[in-house]
C-alpha cells in the first residue's frame, strides 16, 4: 500500500512538472511581449534574452498614445464590440427562444435559412456583402461593421441548443400560470442561461474585438479606424520600434483579457450545454 | 308579421348565424355572438363556404375511419401509409381552423396570434440576419456568373470565371496552399488539444488557472501575438534561431522562417496550431465531461492501466467529439487568412498564398473584380459544403451514441 501511494505521489509530480512546461511553452509569447515592451529597442534582442529588464522604460506606455491615435482607435472599437455584443445577445437569444420553445407557421424554413448559412463562410459573401453596404452608403462607417457582426446565425443556433436542453413543463407551468412567452423568456429562460450567454459573450466580444479583416474593408478613414487596424498599420509603419509595438499589444489585449476572466468559469460548462461540442 | 322567419340556423360553439326576414325589413342576417348584422349576400357566402368546408371535414374523416386503421400501423412496415395519414390528418387540421376562422369571425386565430408573438421574438434578428448575411450569400452565387468591376455596368458571362479558374496559376498555388495548410493543421491541432484537455481534465490544484492559459492564445488579439511570433521566430535574431546556434545549427543552415519559402507554411501551421489549440481544447473538455466516470472504475477493476483506459474507454467514447472537432477544425483551416496576412503576405512568392487571401486581392487590391472574387468564393464554399455534407452523414451514424 505504501508503494503505491508513493508511485501516485510521483505520477502527481510528473504529471505537475508536465502541466507547468506546457503552460509556460504556451505563454512564452505573451512573457516576450511584456517583457519587450518595457525594454528600449537595442535591448529586445539581446542574447541571452532578459526576461525582465533591468531599467524597465514604462514610457513606452506614454509614448505609444501620441505616436498613433491610440486612444482614438480603443474607444472605437470599445464601442463596436459593446454594441455589437448587446445586440448579439439580446436578438439571438430572444430568436433562439423562438425555435426552441415556441410553435409556429414556416418555422423549419426560417431555421434552415440559418442553419444553411453557417456553413457559407463569411469570405465567401464579403465581396456582395461590401458592394451591398456601399450601395447603402455605409462604407466607411461603424454602422457597417455592426450590421455585418451583431445578427450571426451562430449566436441563434447556440442559444437556442441551450434551450432546448431546459425542460418544456418549466414554460408549460408558466404558461398555465397565466404568463405571457415575453414574461417566461425574461423571468425564467434568461435567468436559467448564464452559461450560454457567458460563453456567447466571450466568442462575440473576442470575435469583434479582434476582427481585422471586416473593418479593414470597410473603414478608410484615420479617426474611425479600429484598434486592430490601428496595431497593423503602425507595425507597418514603425517596424524596428519594437518596445512600442509590443505596449500597444499588451494593451490590445487586456480588455479581451479582463471579459474573458470573468466570464471564464461558464465557459467549459457553456460550451458542454450548447452542444457546439457536437 | 314582426316575427322574424328563421330560415337558417347554425349553432356553433353557442354561435348562431341567423337570416331574418319580413316585417317589411329589408332581409337582413344577424350574427348572434358577435352581435352585428350582416348583408344576406356575405351572410350566404359565409354559409356556403362554410358547408362547402363541413363537407370536406365529414370526407376526411370517413377517410381517416375507413382507410387507416389508427391502431394497426407498423413504424417501420407502413412507412408509406403513414406518410399518407399525417398528410391527411394535417389537411384535416387545416379545415378545422379554416371553419373556425369563418365562424368566430376574427381575423386572427388563437394560432394566428401565436405565430404573431412568435415572429416577434424572432424579428429583431432575422431581419437583420435576412438582410446583411442572407441576401448577400445569394448575390454571391449571382455574381460568380457576372463580370463586374464595381463601376461599369454588370456583365452575364455564364461559366467564363470558372472556366478562367484554370488557367489562373495564383489560384492553383492557392487551392494547394490551402489543402497542405489544413492537412498539416488539423492532426497537430487535434493531438495537442486532446492531450491538453484530458490533463486538464484530472483533478489537480489550479486547474481553472491552466485552462485559461491553455485557451487565452486563442481569444489575444492575432495582430498581436503574429508580431511576437514574427519577432521570436525572425531569422536575424530571434530567440528560436539562437536556440538553435547553441545547439549548434551552422549558420547557413538556420531556417529563415516566414522568409523562406521552405519553412514559411511550417511557420504559419505552428502559428495556428498553438493559437487554436485551446479552443478545441474546451470542446474536448465538454466532451470528457459526457463520458461517465462508471466507465472508468470498471476498468480500474480490471486492471487497466492509463493507456489501456485511453485507447478503451476515453478515445471510443469522445468519438463524436473528436468527428466534430475534426469538421470544424477543417472548416476554419479552410477559411484561413488572418495569420497568412500577419506573417508571410502570402510569400515567399506564392508560398503561403491561400484561397481567402486570393479573394481579398482579387476584389480588394489587385483589382475589384467582383465577380472572379465571387468564383473563387464558390470554390472556397465548395470545399466547406463538401466538408459539412461529410459531417452530416457522420452524425446520422453517432445520432445513437
Amino acid at each position: 500500500m505504501v508503494k503505491t501511494s508513493q508511485k501516485s505521489r510521483i505520477n502527481k509530480v510528473i504529471l505537475y512538472v508536465v502541466l507547468i512546461a506546457i503552460t509556460v511553452l504556451m505563454l512564452i509569447p505573451f512573457i516576450w511581449m511584456l517583457s519587450a515592451s518595457l525594454k528600449y529597442d537595442k535591448d529586445v534582442f539581446t542574447v541571452p534574452i532578459k526576461w525582465i529588464p533591468e531599467n524597465p522604460k514604462w514610457d513606452n506606455y506614454k509614448v505609444i498614445w501620441t505616436k498613433i491615435p491610440l486612444l482614438r482607435f480603443v474607444l472605437n472599437t470599445s464601442k463596436i464590440t459593446l454594441i455589437v455584443t448587446a445586440l448579439q445577445l439580446l436578438t439571438s437569444s430572444f430568436a433562439a427562444y423562438a425555435f426552441a420553445k415556441l410553435e409556429f407557421k414556416s418555422k423549419n424554413a426560417l431555421f434552415l435559412g440559418y442553419i444553411a448559412t453557417i456553413a457559407v463562410p463569411w469570405q465567401v459573401y464579403m465581396v456582395p456583402q461590401f458592394i451591398m453596404m456601399r450601395s447603402f452608403g455605409l462604407n466607411d462607417t461603424h454602422l457597417a461593421i455592426i450590421c455585418l457582426q451583431a445578427f450571426s446565425a451562430f449566436g441563434v443556433f447556440m442559444m437556442r441548443q441551450f434551450y432546448q436542453g431546459i425542460p418544456d413543463s418549466l414554460c408549460e407551468a408558466a404558461r398555465i400560470d397565466g404568463m405571457s412567452e415575453y414574461k417566461i423568456y425574461r423571468k425564467i429562460m434568461l435567468p436559467l442561461s448564464k452559461p450560454a450567454l457567458s460563453t456567447l459573450t466571450i466568442f462575440t466580444f473576442v470575435a469583434t474585438w479582434n476582427d481585422f479583416l471586416g473593418p479593414s474593408i470597410y473603414l478608410t478613414t484615420q479617426n474611425k479606424k479600429t484598434l486592430q487596424i490601428g496595431l497593423r498599420m503602425f507595425i507597418g509603419q514603425y517596424s524596428s520600434e519594437y518596445g512600442l509595438i509590443m505596449a500597444a499589444s499588451v494593451i490590445s489585449l487586456i480588455p479581451v483579457l479582463i471579459v474573458f476572466l470573468c466570464l471564464q468559469k461558464y465557459f467549459v460548462e457553456g460550451v458542454a450545454a450548447t452542444g457546439i461540442k457536437g | 308579421m314582426t316575427f322574424d322567419t328563421r330560415t337558417n340556423i347554425m349553432p356553433i360553439f353557442g354561435r348562431i348565424l341567423e337570416i331574418r326576414e319580413g316585417g317589411g325589413r329589408p332581409i337582413l342576417a344577424y350574427d348572434n355572438m358577435n352581435n352585428k348584422e350582416l348583408s344576406v349576400t356575405d351572410a350566404k357566402e359565409k354559409q356556403e363556404k362554410l358547408n362547402a368546408l363541413d363537407a370536406k371535414m365529414k370526407q376526411l374523416q370517413q377517410r381517416l375511419m375507413t382507410e387507416f386503421n389508427v391502431w394497426g400501423l407498423d413504424s417501420k412496415k407502413d412507412k408509406d401509409k403513414i406518410k399518407e395519414k399525417d398528410k391527411l390528418l394535417k389537411e384535416m387540421k387545416k379545415t378545422q381552423k379554416a371553419i373556425e376562422k369563418i365562424k368566430t369571425g376574427k381575423l386572427l386565430s388563437r394560432d394566428g396570434k401565436r405565430n404573431l408573438v412568435a415572429y416577434s421574438f424572432i424579428a429583431p434578428n432575422f431581419i437583420g440576419f435576412a438582410v446583411f448575411t442572407l441576401v448577400p450569400v445569394v448575390c454571391a452565387f449571382l455574381l460568380a456568373f457576372m463580370s463586374w468591376d464595381g463601376n461599369n455596368p454588370i456583365q452575364f458571362v455564364g461559366l467564363d470565371n470558372f472556366k478562367h479558374l484554370a488557367d489562373d496559376t495564383r489560384f492553383i498555388a492557392a487551392l494547394k496552399n490551402t489543402v497542405v495548410y489544413s492537412v498539416a493543421t488539423v492532426p497537430f491541432t487535434l493531438i495537442a488539444a486532446l492531450g491538453l484537455a484530458i490533463l486538464l481534465n484530472k483533478k489537480i490544484k489550479g486547474r481553472a488557472i491552466f485552462r485559461a492559459i491553455g485557451f487565452f492564445p486563442y481569444v489575444a488579439s492575432l495582430i498581436a501575438v503574429a508580431a511576437v511570433w514574427n519577432n521570436i521566430f525572425s531569422p536575424g535574431a530571434g530567440i528560436v534561431n539562437v536556440l538553435l546556434t547553441n545547439l549548434g545549427v551552422a549558420k547557413q543552415n538556420l531556417p529563415g522562417w516566414a522568409a523562406d519559402s521552405q519553412w514559411a507554411m511550417f511557420t504559419v501551421v505552428s502559428f495556428s496550431v498553438w493559437k487554436s489549440m485551446g479552443y478545441y481544447m474546451v470542446i474536448y473538455l465538454a466532451g470528457l465531461q459526457g463520458i461517465s466516470a462508471e466507465l472508468y472504475e470498471a476498468a480500474s477493476l480490471d486492471g487497466a492501466n492509463a493507456w489501456q483506459k485511453f485507447k478503451n474507454v476515453t478515445w471510443p467514447q469522445l468519438k463524436p467529439t473528436t468527428f466534430f472537432v475534426i469538421i470544424m477544425l477543417t472548416i476554419n483551416c479552410f477559411k484561413v487568412y488572418d495569420q497568412v496576412y500577419m506573417l508571410t503576405q502570402g510569400g515567399p512568392g506564392t508560398s503561403t498564398l491561400v484561397l481567402v487571401y486570393h479573394i481579398y486581392q482579387t476584389a480588394f487590391v489587385t483589382s475589384t473584380d467582383y465577380g472572379y472574387a465571387s468564383a473563387i468564393s464558390m470554390v472556397l464554399f465548395a470545399l466547406v459544403l463538401f466538408v459539412t455534407i461529410i459531417q452530416f452523414r457522420g452524425e446520422k451514424n453517432y445520432a445513437n451514441d
